[in-house]
This record gives structure tokens, sequence and C-alpha cells, in this order.
């Protein structure tokens, strides 16, 4: 099982191409408000994760997710590490 | 920061939009015609977008059964159908559904989003899993939110992404609805339902397809995507409006399984809220009456639908993926979505516009739907429309 740091690494992965110039992706980078992820763009960042981890990650924890660091911790809450 | 901040970003379109003269979220219908005209915001136009897909608003055996019941039960019901809004009307619609889908169940709501909206949050809550195509209707995803299932999205279409994710599900899948729609409301393309059954024969689950815009259009008796596809058996609960095909407003849910007559009284959409009129009832008994009475209904609806989307295609405009009685035409750019939908109007054509989020992706729709009550002239006024928007540039 992917443990937190291999989640954040494959989100970080998944975010670069919107870490546009002068913005530094880091644990802190909120999704919507800072790296300007439209609500589908979300879904498909979603779409991406459980596909490469082979897990499901239900709509509902969106709600709590602004950060990377939310997501990372989310992904490692309903698929935890060894 | 206060409660209204939120809503900013809609007042800022809002004041675009009326800085630009241009009135198309809740265009105003000023005088309705015929069943494809009306002046809308000032200008006749052809209806190119009021999902009238059979035409039947405006039929006398309609609008007779109707002023009957007016006469005959009054205004309202008052009531929700679980106290004192039962009429013997709304139990001979809900039977006169059952027979016509070949159901033993039937369940008539007020509204179509109430009845979307009611199963999707009922069937599945706080533990069982919810499996939905991505392009599903807001009804859908609001009901969804709004049971406390676990929600899980496939890729819109994609029986293969639908299969990777029942998998992942494992023993869950006791507990796992599957909601498709027929046609779908914003492209008119049609769900490879026939593959998306193999897939939950494969693994198990319930599966409800909303036919809101495939009804009265596809299969032998006009019953949706899941009778043309033949896998009508495979389909545990079928959801729908009569605000569409049946020209009226309300909504439906039919299945074979006998516990939806105890799930009815569980659906907080179906016990909270007043029944449908007399008039609404008694228009959609006779619509569904005539639409069974009418197949060449269905025809002349595809041959509009084929002529629209040649048409359009014919001129280079980016249509959606299948003829369908919903032709889609993609505009990248959302100013020119805008400025396109104005002129369409001041040309003739009334069609909606449609932006993120409410489009399937980040570009904006013309969003057309044919009518079987189209002339082939009409249609090609409506193409024409097309043409001279395409073809000048500025506002007349």
């Amino acid at each position: 099982m992917p443990d937190y740091n291999e989640y954040l690494e494959r989100i970080f992965d998944v975010l670069k191409p919107f870490a546009k110039q002068g913005i530094l992706l880091n644990e802190a980078s909120e999704l919507v408000t800072e790296l300007g992820l439209t609500s589908l763009q979300v879904m498909e960042l979603i779409e991406q994760l459980e596909d490469h981890f082979d897990m499901s990650i239900p709509l509902n924890i969106l709600p709590d997710i602004r950060t990377v660091h939310d997501l990372a911790q989310a992904l490692e809450k309903l698929n935890p590490g060894s | 920061m206060s409660l209204f901040d939120k809503f900013q970003p809609i007042a800022d379109i809002q004041a675009e939009l009326q800085a630009l003269g241009v009135m198309p979220f809740g265009a105003v219908t000023e005088k309705l015609l015929s069943s494809t005209e009306a002046i809308v915001n000032g200008h006749q136009v052809i209806l190119a977008g009021t999902n009238n897909y059979l035409g039947l608003t405006f039929e006398p055996e309609c609008l007779e059964a109707a002023k009957k019941a007016i006469d005959e039960l009054g205004t309202g019901t008052t009531g929700s159908r679980m106290a004192n809004g039962t009429f013997a009307e709304h139990v001979a619609l809900e039977n006169e559904l059952a027979e016509f889908f070949d159901r033993k169940h039937s369940i008539v709501f007020s509204t179509g989003y109430a009845a979307t909206m009611g199963m999707g949050s009922t069937l599945a809550g706080p533990g069982d899993v919810i499996v939905l195509d991505a392009d599903s209707h807001a009804s859908i995803y609001d009901g969804v939110r709004l049971g406390g299932a676990d929600v899980i999205r496939f890729r819109h279409n994609d029986p293969a992404d639908l299969d990777k994710r029942l998998r992942r599900l494992g023993d869950r899948i006791d507990n796992t609805l599957i909601i498709v729609e027929g046609i779908y409301s914003m492209m008119g393309d049609q769900a490879p339902l026939a593959e998306i059954a193999e897939v939950k024969r494969k693994y198990g689950g319930l599966l409800l397809v909303d036919e809101a815009h495939s009804l009265g259009m596809l299969g032998e008796h006009g019953r949706g995507v899941a009778e043309a596809a033949g896998v009508e058996d495979d389909v545990d609960f079928v959801v729908g409006t009569f605000s569409k095909s049946l020209g009226a407003i309300g909504g439906y849910c039919v299945s074979n399984h006998d516990q939806l007559n105890a799930i009815r009284f569980a659906i907080r959409s179906y016990i909270f809220t007043a029944s449908p009129s007399p008039s609404v009832v008694a228009s959609t008994r006779a619509a569904l009456r005539l639409m069974q009475e009418r197949p060449y209904l269905r025809d002349q609806l595809w041959a509009n639908a084929h002529r629209l989307y040649d048409g359009l295609k014919n001129l280079g405009l980016q249509v959606s993926p299948e003829v369908s009685p919903v032709v889609a035409v993609t505009i990248k750019d959302r100013n020119q979505a805008i400025d396109w939908w104005n002129r369409l109007l001041q040309h003739g054509a009334y069609v909606n516009l449609v932006m993120p989020p409410a489009s399937p992706t980040d570009d904006s729709l013309l969003r057309c739907s044919v009518s079987a009550a189209h002339s082939e002239a009409q249609i090609d006024r409506i193409i024409d429309a097309f043409s001279t928007v395409q073809n000048t540039t500025a506002v007349d």
C-alpha cells in the first residue's frame, strides 16, 4: 500500500501542468483558489489518482479537501499504507 | 465576508450580460404562436430549445383533458401524495405508466427533478455506493449527495471504465447502485446501455436509467434506450419526466422490484411536496396515450433531427458526436457563444446557451432540441440562422 509521501508525489505529478509561472507547488498549495482548478478538473484529478493507485475515491471527500496535503491525507485514510 | 459573497461570481456574469444587452438565462417567452414558434425577448422565433420532442403541448386532446380536469377536480390537490393528494387520476396514471413500460410498479412525482433526485437520494444511503456516469444531470448529483452514499464517477459512456470501478468495490458491489442516462441532455449522445448492462451482469449491483430525454424516441414502443438496446430486464429502475415528450410537468419511476411500494414512502421528494395538479395529470395521460397511438411522431422527430444535424454539420460547425433530437454546437469561446446566442435570437432561432459548469466540458454550447412538430422549412430556417450568424461578425 502506498504511504502519504507516495500519494503526495503522485498528486504533485498530476498537478504539474497547473503550477503556472511563479506558483510553487507544495503541500499547502490550494487546488481551487491557488492552482485555479475548475470543478471538472478536480474530478479528473480524482479519476487519475483512482486509476494510478487502483483504488476508489468517493466524491464525498471533496468538501474537506482544500490543499494538496488535505488530498494526500484523505487518500492515505481511504487506503492506509503499511 | 458575508453569506452573499459566494454569489458574487453569478452577479458578475449577470452584470456582464446586462452590459451586452443579452438575456440568455431566463429569456422571456412573451407569446406562444404554436408548439414550435413564439415571441421570445421581443423576437419572433422558431423554438429550437424547448425539449418539446413530440410537439404535444397544444394537442387538442391534451388541452381538452386538462380543461375537463380543472372543471371537475379543481386547480390543485393542495396536498402530498401521502396525505390528501392522491386522486384516482394519479393512480390511473401510475397504472398506465406501469403498463406502458411493462413493469409491475410505478410512482408519479411532481417533477422530473423530484423523481431523479428522490430515487438517487433514497435508494442508496450511508455505507452504500453509487457509481454514476460523469456527465449525469444535476438532479442526479444533487440526489446522491443528499443520500450520503459513497459516490464514485466513471468516465462518460465508458463501460470499460465502469468495469474497472465496479471491480475495485469488491464485496461492496452488493450495496451498489449504478446510475446512467439514456440520452444525455447536453450533447444528446446515447448511453452504450447494452455494454453497461453486460458490466452490471458481470459484477452485480442495481441499475437505474434516467430516460428523461429518450422517452417516446427510441425502442419499438418508445420506452427509451433500454428498450432499444434490448436490456430492459437488466434495468432495475427507470426514471424520467413528463416535461419533455409528454409536454406537461412531473416525473416517474417504474420498476419490477416489489420493494418500490415501500421505497415510495421513504422518498422525501415524494412525501413532502404537493402532488401534481389534476390538469397536469390529465394532459400527461392523454399525451402518453397519443405517444403510443402515433408512432409516426418518432419518425418525424428523427427525420428532423437528421436534417438539423446534417445541416449544421455541413456549415462546418462542431456538432455533437451523434445524431439525436438534441443537437449541440460547441463554441469554445464563451463570449462568442453569448454573441451567437443573441444573434440567433435576432435571426429567428431560439436555442439554449449552455456555459460551464452546466456544460460537460470547459467549452460553451449552443444546444438545440428538435421537435416532431417542426416542419422541414422551420428546420431549414434554424440552419439558415446559424449560417447567417456564422458569416457575420458584428451584432446587427
